[in-house]
């Protein structure tokens, strides 16, 4: 094993690296998942939109 | 039609939204220390320092299996007890599971790059993982394809469940051939090898790696829970509008 | 039993009338070998050496694209609801499905593989292995792109998912099947433990397959 410790260096930071890239893309597809369903969720709920639990259970006197 | 009854699932936000924090405190305290660990870790004799690399690998190795053993008991569920959270914990872990299957792949070359010589080698273990992969692609396929998201997790649980029982096979079948074609090169790390300094350091990182997967886990749940109340919301209302024009 | 044999003879009428395109994996599959030497040159030297690997693949390719509309035809015309509600156990269904498309597809390309192989230069020695490997493996492709068949028609999606789906499942069939066939050519190992680790692993696909196939579709077409 004739490689240098810069030349190791390299390989064990890019793989750090990568590790790292693809984890925040995985927290980031979820959080920014997380965020616009909330939102669409909100909208609907505005618009009046209700879910069939809340309004079996508004209807039912 | 079949709309998911919510309110188990509710219940499971109300948890999903007080665990979550502490989880994340969890995982973030575990990783400083994991990493702080693997700095100070001592170099392998014959691989010098790009053995670090291995505490990213191994993890990643693992929890791409974990994460299949996590579908096909979903799919169980699925199949057998139609739970609700199962086909979502089924579709949440899809993804993750891939991601951290890629992960393992990406390290294990560039691991692979000083200690063969080349970035790729078919090596038996990074083979099997490939596989994996290309199982997990076809999972994440048949979810995207699927008009109705019912359908489509009770045909990914069928998938799931052909996979697990295929799994052992490809793997077994993998090795023989490795052993047949070329049977060296593997990686050396052997169990009784390892000294606690290195042995340490790995499982902190394992344990670090799995409570990340089960923040990324039940945060994707709970996100497809919400995007499923989404769609019948929206179905709703389609069904109003149309009842108030005919 | 009867139901059984009676389902198989239809499809395989339907399947060798016209228009059914029971020949049609066989040509597939005469054509992708004949690509091969095109790619990789007419070294006969090297093709000899390729040869089972390029016919096991042409061979995998050919079984799976030709299942694709197992189901399709069946589900459009609406005898697919019929054969699910019928008393016969919707396993034995999917597998008299498959047999007869093994019969009407796989066979004939095992039967025109000894006229590729002479054109490919694989040695005489090698073809009754390479001829039984096919027999003995075909089947297991058939019976693994079942499931892939039954996923794809309740999804109401084809073409290449299936293909997408099934062919890593595939990977221990063509790995023993090859080595299987190579035995007689280069391998120094003999060729019983890897063609009776291809003949276990059709033998599980025979039970799998029709299982999970039957599965995905009652799940998928209630």
């Amino acid at each position: 094993m004739t490689m240098t410790f810069a030349q190791e260096a390299g390989f064990i930071v890019a793989s750090y690296a990568i590790t790292v890239f693809v984890i925040a893309a995985l927290i980031a597809w979820i959080v920014l998942d997380y965020s616009a369903q909330r939102r669409i969720l909100g909208d609907l709920e505005e618009r009046g939109v209700t879910r069939r639990s809340k309004r079996t259970a508004k209807e039912a006197p | 039609m079949a709309i998911i009854d919510l309110a188990n699932p509710t219940r499971f936000i109300a948890l999903v939204n007080r665990v979550l924090p502490w989880l994340i405190a969890v995982t973030v305290l575990l990783f400083a220390i994991g990493l702080a660990r693997t700095m100070q870790a001592p170099d392998d004799y014959q691989q010098g320092a790009t053995v670090k690399i291995m505490y990213l690998h191994v993890p990643a190795a693992w929890l791409g299996m974990m994460a299949w053993g996590i579908m096909s008991v979903a799919a169980l569920g699925t199949l057998v007890w139609r739970h609700p959270l199962a086909d979502v914990a089924g579709k949440a872990a899809a993804p993750i599971g891939a991601a951290f299957t890629f992960i393992c792949l990406v390290t294990g070359s560039l691991w692979g790059r000083p200690t063969w010589g080349t970035y790729w080698v078919w090596d038996a273990r990074l083979t099997s993982m490939l596989v994996l992969l290309l199982l997990y692609l076809g999972v994440m396929a048949l979810y995207w394809t699927a008009d109705d998201p019912n359908r489509g997790s009770r045909a990914a649980a069928i998938l799931s469940l052909v996979g697990a029982v295929n799994l052992p096979i490809i793997k077994f079948s993998v090795d023989w051939w490795n052993t047949l074609h070329q049977g060296s090169s593997v990686f050396r790390m052997g169990g009784s090898t390892i000294s606690p300094s290195i042995l340490i350091p790995l499982l902190i990182m394992a344990i670090a790696f799995t409570l990340l997967f089960v923040t990324l886990h039940l945060a994707a749940m709970r996100n497809e829970i919400l995007r499923r109340r989404v769609r019948t919301m929206r179905l709703m209302q389609a069904q109003e509008l149309a009842e108030a024009h005919s | 039993m009867s139901a059984f044999v009676s389902l198989l003879k239809r499809d395989m009428r339907l399947a060798i009338r016209v228009g059914g395109g029971a020949l049609m994996g066989a040509f597939f599959f005469l054509i992708v070998v004949v690509m091969m030497p095109f790619a990789v040159g007419p070294d006969l030297g090297l093709l000899s050496r390729l040869g089972p690997a390029i016919l096991w693949i042409g061979a995998l390719l050919a079984s799976l694209l030709a299942l694709d509309r197992l189901f399709a035809t069946d589900h459009e015309d609406g005898s697919l609801d019929l054969l699910m509600m019928g008393d016969m156990p919707l396993e034995l269904v999917v597998a008299a499905k498959a047999v007869a498309h093994w019969l009407t597809t796989g066979l004939p390309l095992v039967l025109i593989t000894p006229l590729l192989a002479l054109m490919l230069n694989v040695e005489p020695k090698a073809l009754g292995p390479l001829m039984l490997t096919l027999v003995v493996g075909t089947p297991a492709l058939t019976f693994i792109g079942l499931v892939g068949a039954a996923l794809s028609v309740a999804l109401r999606r084809g073409g290449l998912l299936l293909a997408v789906l099934v062919l890593p499942l595939t990977v221990p069939v063509l790995i023993f099947g090859v080595a299987a066939a190579n035995t007689a050519i280069i391998g120094p190992t003999p060729f019983g433990p890897p063609f009776t680790i291809l003949c276990g692993l059709s033998l599980m696909s025979l039970v799998i397959g029709p299982v999970a196939a039957a599965a995905a579709l009652r799940h998928g077409l209630e």
